[in-house]
């Protein structure tokens, strides 16, 4: 990767939050996230309501059945290079629906994870400091 | 000799580089505006240039099935036709006696380009949201454009000329057309229009993000994401810039001329940025009634007094 381009790709990465089958509750603290009160545009960050335009995914919720051929198609519609990031437990374990009849695989096994936010739900500035991760990983 | 100096004040001066680089210098002044509204700090000064870079850089989708040219080449043209524009208002300015007659026509047919484009690569996406979206900004053009044309034709009433030129050297002799009663209504309806050709609220009904993602843009990743952000952003210098040189005396190329033109350029876009914040988005139809109601109304207003010399 060109230098520009890796500055540019770490001074501005546009995420969208893909809520597969979550109870809601990590979808809300996401929503957290971009309120005035933590204010993630001083890093660039926005969120855009196209896959094509994102450069980093958030998953929350553990995958159903009729999420993960979405999940797979979504993750798909979101132009290289990217970055995914699990928010909550249910995203990288699935924690206490494992046994659920619905529940088919944790995240990392259907598309490759970056970085892992654990927490029921995490907290906005946990959420922040993965993504800030996920940037790091970018070589 | 010419096609190079022409050429040369296409991609350079000022054209291409120099208004992109202001142009994207004042989404930042937006942006950082807007998010003191908000009472956040906002991003630092270089965020659009990183954005644009970013852009550059990412894979280019097309979709399954779509024209590939057609989707591929209209934001160059949309882009090509706002800095056309650019470089002839400047030189115009510069210059008055450089125009030609019409000139004033070409600008308007140029700055309704970038609307054509979204609108065609919205189709062109097959994509349900873009076709909602560019039928959107479809009918905005047909609310806008007619009280916009009526407010311009304000001025050609005054001035009695449609060369930039004349307009310019009326204004130094006359005074500045907004100081008068039909030139004030006329520019309260052209910042409408301008608002509506921005696509920023109450108008920004075409990329209505919340409602339909992003509108004609929705299936647009990497370059061609990124000339439809400079094409926008480029139009939000040029069109106070087309303001300024219509109703408040055009730019005189001097230190103090400059500096004065930047007072002028800081005013509009104030105007622009406080009517984004404080305002909801309307809908399509309440959009096409405002403009041919109570805008249209205040245009036709402004041309009669116009008519009759006020």
């Amino acid at each position: 990767m060109a230098n520009w381009f890796k500055w540019g790709l770490k001074k501005s990465p546009w995420v969208y939050h893909l809520g597969a089958s979550a109870c809601n509750n990590c979808d809300i603290e996401i929503l957290d996230t971009l309120t005035p009160k933590f204010d993630i545009e001083r890093f660039g960050m926005t969120l855009v309501g196209s896959p094509r335009h994102a450069d980093v995914l958030l998953v929350s919720g553990i995958v159903n059945r009729q999420c993960i051929e979405r999940l797979k198609r979504v993750y798909e519609a979101v132009p290289k290079p990217k970055l995914v990031v699990a928010i909550g437990v249910c995203a990288c374990t699935a924690n206490m629906f494992r046994d659920s009849y619905n529940f088919t695989m944790p995240v990392d096994r259907i598309i490759p994870v970056d970085v892992y936010v654990p927490g029921c739900p995490p907290k906005p500035e946990a959420i922040i400091a993965g993504i800030v991760k996920a940037l790091e990983k970018v070589k | 000799m010419d096609t190079l100096k022409l050429i040369l004040e296409f991609v350079a001066f000022p054209g291409f580089l120099f208004s992109a680089t202001v142009g994207l210098l004042s989404t930042w002044v937006d942006r950082k505006v807007t998010a003191k509204v908000q009472y956040r700090q906002g991003p630092p000064w270089f965020q659009p240039f990183a954005d644009i870079l970013k852009l550059l850089g990412k894979e280019i989708f097309v979709p399954e099935g779509a024209p590939q040219f057609v989707f591929l080449a209209i934001p160059l043209v949309g882009l090509a036709a706002v800095i056309l524009v650019s470089t002839m208002l400047w030189t115009f300015n510069a210059d008055p006696g450089a125009g030609f007659i019409g000139d004033l026509l070409v600008v308007l047919y140029l700055l309704t380009v970038p609307s054509l484009a979204l609108i065609i690569g919205g189709s062109a996406s097959r994509n349900p949201m873009g076709a909602l979206g560019a039928s959107r900004e479809m009918k905005l053009i047909l609310g806008y454009e007619l009280p916009f044309l009526i407010a311009v034709f304000v001025v050609v009433a005054r001035t009695g000329s449609i060369i930039f030129g004349n307009i310019i050297n009326y204004q130094s002799v006359h005074g500045p057309i907004l100081m008068s009663a039909s030139g004030l209504l006329a520019f309260i309806v052209v910042l409408l229009a301008v608002q509506a050709k921005l696509g920023y609220a109450p108008f920004d009904i075409a990329e209505a993000e919340q409602e339909i993602m992003a509108g004609p843009l929705v299936e647009y990743s990497g370059a061609p994401l990124a000339l439809f952000r400079l094409t926008k952003a480029i139009l939000f210098f040029v069109l106070p810039v087309f303001m300024i040189t219509l109703f408040l005396g055009g730019i005189d190329i001097s230190w103090a001329g400059i500096a004065w033109f930047l007072v002028k350029y800081a005013v509009i876009l104030t105007l622009v940025i406080v009517i984004k914040n404080t305002n909801p988005r309307l809908r399509i139809d309440q959009a096409v009634r405002v403009f041919w109601g109570p805008v249209l109304g205040l245009a036709a207003a402004a041309f009669i007094l116009a008519l009759i010399g006020w």
